[in-house]
């Protein structure tokens, strides 16, 4: 009989793999979150809602530089869901020295409580700022790039919720077009949020030549711990932008919040990727394309692209046409060929 | 800091959150299931598939190969000749290909034998005796659960050897003999009595004088179905069943023409189309009154029957034999698929006829003991808990009404063990529930990695014409292992962390391995992502009563 061979190159779930952790893999192998040591830098009795993307995305970034800075870490909050779900007076869910100032200076902030350590010759002790979308795309956005500009160290996480959701779904800077907000509501010839040139803050990062630049999605953690501790391993300034989905202002189920984040990642409108000093040097990949119709259709914030039944191709064209640039630009399906 | 009075101040103590139980604001409650996952909800022998390619995953062969014995006393021999429908339901089977179930039944089977492992022992022996009649696999399999409960069995068996259709009607190059040998073996080594060679013919006159509490028979269909079909010389028509038995028991395999035509379209027709080209056939034809789609023969059987060069004349009856050639008519179907004549005839070239159309059970034992009723199939009925009319006389296997598989009498077996036993105790057996079954579309597949399933090593093509060694091959460890862990473990938490990790709340306690999770319902908010993220849908969201 002929020998027959396969060699155990596939990782499987119980091996490597796409789950949060397994069985069978071996202890130093598993991520932060399948620990029960984790820090849980975010714990419970938290007031974010139900499904709440960002509580997740925060908790999976500060437990994995916690593990990565041996829990010598400072946490500074720019104002936003983040930070008002989390510290409602006088209750706290952090479980790490954490401070917040005002909306848009938590870069300026993180930037001098790192200068006051490096005074002080505590070195060791690292700095993380963060705050979503709103607070460092538009209201942060001067003190970001100032912080990246003196290369401070500070790895800067913005959460991408895609609007103002603290305050009731505001179109922010981050807002896609064509989706509905408080702001931009669905009505008149081109409903929700205006095209636009759009304004995307890691390419703007990059454009610094900071040392290390990532997108990440909350749908990804093995990804997004594993870019967590590279940012940890680097002195200068570090931006780190998560994909987290927001239940209420999608107007998605809190049971999807994760399958709506890997949707965003799988039609290719929501690019992974690192760069370092200004260049790409690692891109995601797409395991199963779908079209971006498939991310859209379950977002009420997208509802009335399909308003009666009838389906508007021509924005729903365009949005392709975006999902279709990224792919492209970072040769998410590997040029159509084998994706590992 | 002391416990004073604070003005309220910045001074004040820093509160946490865990004082603030948003376990309150829930709607819905998750809870941990276990569904049943769909090849465990289509073994005939009701093996938990699922339970043993788990302890596979890890290594753990011995676990893996226990947890079978709990339900099948004959891995090695079932890994080879079961037709696994577990595999037809398989859910990775809609991801890229189902797991290959039989494969790795297989490996664990020989592994086994190789190992000399040995049945789990079983219970305190309870003093009561049971008589099984027919030493086939489902014989063998009730004598083993009933010897493993501590009942003393003795099987009566007509032939000369045991094992029943899985020696006299399974060939050799399916079902080597040392692996029947060693796993038949294994069950006697439990204390079972086997006595070869004695046909019964008065079971409740034996069960009187033998002291026997309870009987069990599977004595099987044997007797070939016949057709009337002219012939100068009915010497040179034989039947499928006795060719193949014959194959066992005679010192000279049987003489067979140059030119051998089959009739009939099921699998004994193809061992007996595959054995005639094994013993020398210069032609073997299947002749066969429907086509391809209706043929009960399994797709590979027929498959690798026809790649052994057999040929196969669909749509034709058999009407006259003459000396070196058949008269046939060629049939059509009708709208319900049946076959009917066409009044057109050809003559096709062949020396030997041999009758493949299907099989009786010999009744006459049974039709005579009271209270036992026959059906107008010539089987024998039986209750839900397999017994026969006349009190504690169970049966099983092909002589009642059901699919006649290995697979099926083997479960029959375990399943009127349970019942004598019950009778034995003066109870009734009652089946647990069963889960609601785990779907493909409970599963949360993008978790699993692609991995395409591994092919068995084929005998090379002259030899599977000319030799009875086996055809089909085992995996070697590497596969079986490999194969092991494409289980996607449907319904069936297998600890990868999920919940755990995918909590907003942190409301999901991870218990340590193999105690796996639960929930903290202080502060779970009930928003669902451990169900939607689940991989293999073992958790579901029930509405809280408010």
């Amino acid at each position: 009989m002929k020998p027959q061979t396969n060699e155990q190159k596939i990782k499987f779930y119980q091996k490597g793999t796409f789950t949060v952790g397994n069985r069978l893999i071996d202890p130093d192998q598993r991520l932060v979150q399948a620990t029960t040591d984790r820090s849980n830098a975010i714990t419970s009795g938290h007031r974010a809602c139900q499904g709440c993307g960002e509580a997740l995305g925060a908790r999976y970034a500060l437990d994995a530089a916690m593990v990565a800075t041996d829990k010598q870490l400072v946490a500074v909050n720019a104002t936003g869901c983040l930070e008002v779900f989390t510290t409602p007076y006088p209750e706290t869910s952090w479980q790490i020295p954490w401070m917040h100032s005002l909306f848009g200076n938590a870069a300026a902030v993180a930037s001098g409580v790192a200068a006051a350590f490096r005074v002080k010759g505590r070195d060791n002790v690292r700095v993380i700022a963060q705050g979503g979308d709103g607070g460092t795309t538009d209201i942060g956005f001067g003190c970001l790039s100032g912080m990246f500009e003196r290369n401070d160290d500070v790895l800067y996480i913005c959460y991408d919720n895609e609007a103002y959701m603290n305050t009731g779904v505001q179109r922010s800077s981050a807002t896609p077009p064509a989706a509905r907000t408080a702001t931009t509501p669905a009505m008149g010839s081109a409903p929700g949020n205006v095209f636009g040139t759009g304004k995307n803050v890691p390419l703007i990062a990059m454009a610094h030549n900071i040392p290390y630049v990532a997108t990440a999605s909350v749908a990804d953690l093995r990804d997004l711990e594993h870019k967590v501790q590279k940012a940890m391993g680097i002195r200068g300034s570090r931006y780190l932008h998560v994909y987290v989905t927001c239940p209420l202002g999608f107007g998605t189920p809190s049971s999807d919040a994760i399958k709506i984040a890997r949707l965003a990642v799988e039609c290719g409108f929501y690019p992974l990727y690192e760069a370092e000093y200004g260049v790409v040097t690692h891109t995601g990949t797409i395991r199963k394309k779908v079209p971006v119709e498939d991310y859209l259709r379950p977002q009420a914030r997208f509802a009335h692209l399909f308003k009666g039944g009838k389906t508007d191709v021509e924005t729903i064209a365009r949005l392709q046409a975006m999902c279709d640039a990224n792919i492209k630009r970072y040769n998410l399906l590997r040029d159509e060929g084998v994706v590992a | 800091m002391t416990h004073q009075p604070h003005p309220f101040a910045i001074t004040l103590d820093v509160g946490t959150s865990l004082a603030n139980h948003t376990g309150s604001w829930r709607t819905n409650r998750p809870v941990y299931v276990d569904r049943i996952p769909p090849c465990n909800n289509q073994c005939p022998a009701g093996e938990d598939i699922q339970s043993w390619l788990f302890h596979a995953e890890s290594g753990d062969y011995r676990h893996s190969w226990d947890e079978i014995m709990k339900n099948n006393p004959m891995p090695a021999v079932m890994g080879r000749a079961c037709y696994h429908s577990c595999e037809d339901v398989c859910n990775r089977a809609r991801l890229d290909s189902s797991v290959s179930i039989h494969a790795v039944e297989r490996f664990l089977g020989d592994l086994a034998i190789k190992e000399g492992w040995k049945a789990p022992p079983g219970a305190p022996a309870t003093g009561k005796k049971v008589l099984v009649v027919g030493a086939g696999p489902s014989g063998l399999a009730c004598a083993y659960h009933l010897a493993r409960i501590g009942h003393a069995v003795t099987i009566v068996e007509a032939g000369p050897l045991a094992g029943g259709m899985m020696r006299f009607g399974i060939p050799k190059y399916r079902l080597p003999r040392d692996i029947l040998d060693a796993e038949v073996k294994r069950i006697l080594d439990l204390g079972v009595t086997l006595k070869l060679n004695t046909k019964v013919e008065d079971i409740p006159g034996l069960m009187k004088s033998g002291g026997y509490d309870a009987c069990f028979a599977a004595i099987g269909a044997h007797l070939a179905k016949r057709v009337n079909i002219p012939s100068p010389d009915a010497g040179r028509i034989l039947d499928a069943v006795s060719l193949l038995r014959d194959m066992e028991t005679g010192a000279e395999p049987p003489k067979l023409g140059r030119r051998v035509i089959i009739y009939g379209g099921g699998n004994t027709a193809m061992d007996a189309a595959r054995t005639a080209k094994r013993l020398g056939a210069e032609e073997t034809v299947i002749v066969y009154r429907r086509t391809r789609a209706q043929m009960p023969a399994h797709s590979f059987e027929v498959d690798e029957a026809v790649e052994e060069g057999i040929m196969i004349h669909w749509l034709r009856t058999i009407k006259q034999m003459d000396e070196h050639s058949f008269v046939v008519e060629k049939m059509a179907l009708n709208k319900d698929g049946w076959p009917e004549p066409t009044g057109e005839f050809e003559t096709i070239e062949g020396d030997t006829l041999i009758l493949a159309l299907g099989q009786d059970v010999d009744l006459g034992i049974l039709d005579k003991i009271p209270g036992v009723k026959v059906t107008k199939e010539k089987t024998v009925e039986v209750d839900r808990n397999m017994m026969t009319g006349f009190p504690g006389l169970f049966a099983g296997g092909d002589m009642v009404p059901a699919e006649r598989t290995i697979t099926v009498a083997v479960g029959h077996g375990k399943k009127a063990a349970r019942h004598i036993d019950a009778f034995l105790n003066g109870t009734t057996y009652v089946k647990p529930a069963k889960h609601d079954v785990a779907t493909f579309d409970k599963l949360n597949t993008w978790y699993y990695t692609d991995a395409d399933g591994s092919q068995q090593p084929h005998l090379d093509m002259l030899r599977r014409r000319t030799t009875f060694d086996e055809v089909v091959g085992g995996l070697d460890e590497t596969n079986a292992l490999y194969e092991a862990r494409r289980c996607l473990s449907c319904g069936n938490c297998f600890e990868c962390d999920n919940c755990f990790g995918v909590c907003p709340d942190n409301s999901v306690i991870k218990l340590g391995p193999g105690k796996r999770f639960e929930f903290n319902l202080d502060f779970c908010k009930g928003c669902g992502i451990c169900v939607t993220e689940c991989p293999c849908g073992a958790i579901k969201l029930v509405p809280e009563d408010i």
